[in-house]
């Protein structure tokens, strides 16, 4: 790409607010450089935008180096865009050509629904949390210091790499059924490798998937979708570990 | 899904296994066949229990399906999952559809005359006019038409499509994804759905040829 920069066509979705009807807007930008983040890009639109009397795009963005998880874009046809392994704000402009069309939209889920233009309200994956996302400890001024417990360092490693998962939604906007079972997996998986997570573990597969359910994501068919476009590359084995967790505590739950 | 889908994963083996012996011994196939069609425990026990799988894998396949569909009100006006996954998993309602529209003609061609006769006309000797065992001739006969062999071999194709996620996905479904054994289980999935749908085309045209 030429120090020039680059002319692009961008197809943004428009959406007043939750109730309004969306539709796809077209703009133009250009002099884009392709050192730019993603999210540069649209900040450069937003100016020229409101340099033009305009509504600028209303998009999810906070720390802008991929630890969030607030942003949460469908670009191109895939969530968080063509490159692997990075969220929206760490896609940079080089991923893209002189004269592109992009298209820009909101992570789509019956469980996302869109608050204005690109940001959807993902509050579904703090209730799935809220649901037996944690692990109980004593406070009482003599809590035990987590490293006294020895923990076999594959379990360590495989549990950290599930605490990994930054609740961006990626999976769900990619899954073809919409379907939170990776996000639910790794937050299943975090603790029930831990033994500090083995008190509430039955509770707590059952009581996620069960508010994972009731806020209306889909079903699981294993096509991989979800593991190739997740951000920070949460394994297809968490969600197999959460599927064992929840059998075996189906067969002895009490009520 | 997983647990039917192993049941007929087997099922469909021994059918393969049975089918292909048609084609090394005519005598030992009618040998087969009639042990098979005559057995109470398989007639009257497990044939139910096939057909309860097969009903339950597909009410359940279309349950998930529309309730999967629900779950995404709005499409993407964009859209790339080639990107991220086989089509063969993002169609398993598609191809698993074909497959039962296949069993229909499946059983109006072997089934549903197998049953008139044993069971509403009451022969259960397995017997032709002749005195002998009529299952091989039965099924050397129903591939004379081209048609039809092709549209078993199509079927298998989809068969093969449907079986190369299906494998694979019900050991991920029942909880089992292990380091070593996951990949090897991949390996065993893609050599069956490959090399037993390729069987009964071997078997179809082999009939239909040796005509």
């Amino acid at each position: 790409m030429s120090e020039l920069g680059m002319n692009l066509t961008l197809k943004i979705w428009r959406q007043k607010d939750a109730k309004a009807k969306g539709k796809m807007e077209t703009y133009k930008v250009t002099e884009i450089s392709e050192h730019m983040s993603f999210l540069e890009m649209l900040d450069v639109l937003n100016e020229q935008l409101i340099n033009t009397g305009q509504e600028p795009v209303a998009f999810d963005h906070d720390c802008r180096e991929g630890i969030c998880g607030m942003c949460s874009l469908y670009i191109n046809g895939e969530a968080h865009g063509p490159d692997r392994g990075v969220t929206t704000c760490q896609l940079h402009m080089r991923m893209f050509y002189n004269n592109d069309t992009i298209y820009i939209e909101p992570f789509r889920a019956k469980a996302f629904p869109v608050v204005k233009d690109l940001i959807v309200d993902r509050s579904s994956f703090d209730r799935i949390q809220h649901a037996g996302g944690f692990i109980s400890v004593n406070t009482s001024g003599n809590t035990q210091d987590a490293n006294s417990l020895p923990i076999p360092k594959l379990d360590a490693d495989k549990a950290f790499d599930a605490a990994t998962c930054i609740g961006c939604g990626a999976c769900v906007a990619t899954c073809k059924n919409a379907s939170a079972m990776l996000y639910v997996s790794a937050k299943v998986s975090q603790f029930a490798l831990l033994p500090q997570g083995k008190i509430e573990a039955k509770d707590r597969v059952l009581n996620m998937v069960e508010q994972m359910d009731k806020e209306g994501f889909g079903n699981c068919t294993n096509t991989g979708a979800c593991e190739v476009e997740c951000p920070k590359g949460i394994s297809l084995e968490n969600i197999a570990r959460m599927n064992s967790e929840y059998l075996k505590a189906s067969l002895v739950r009490e009520k | 899904m997983a647990l039917s889908g192993f049941f007929l994963l087997l099922f469909l083996l021994q059918h393969f296994v049975i089918n292909f012996s048609s084609v090394i011994s005519v005598e030992g196939f009618n040998k087969v066949s009639h042990f098979m069609g005559t057995n109470p425990i398989i007639q009257y026990g497990i044939q139910p229990i096939l057909l309860i799988g097969v009903l339950f894998h597909l009410g359940m396949g279309i349950y998930l399906d529309v309730a999967n569909r629900k779950a995404r009100n709005v499409k993407y006006a964009m859209n790339k999952p080639g990107e991220n996954s086989s089509w063969w998993s993002r169609n398993m309602i598609i191809t698993g559809i074909t497959i039962m529209l296949f069993l229909g003609l499946h059983f109006y061609d072997f089934w549903f005359p197998e049953i008139n006769t044993k069971f509403i006309l009451g022969d259960m000797s397995g017997l032709n006019g002749h005195g002998e065992f009529r299952y091989w001739e039965e099924l050397h006969h129903k591939f004379v038409d081209p048609i039809r062999v092709g549209i078993y071999c199509l079927s298998f194709v989809f068969l093969a499509l449907h079986l190369l996620h299906g494998f694979q996905s019900a050991f991920q479904s029942v909880g089992f994804n292990h380091t070593r054994y996951t990949p090897v289980i991949k390996k065993l999935g893609n050599i069956y759905a490959i090399c037993i749908p390729l069987g009964f085309i071997f078997i179809a045209v082999y009939h239909y040829v040796s005509q």
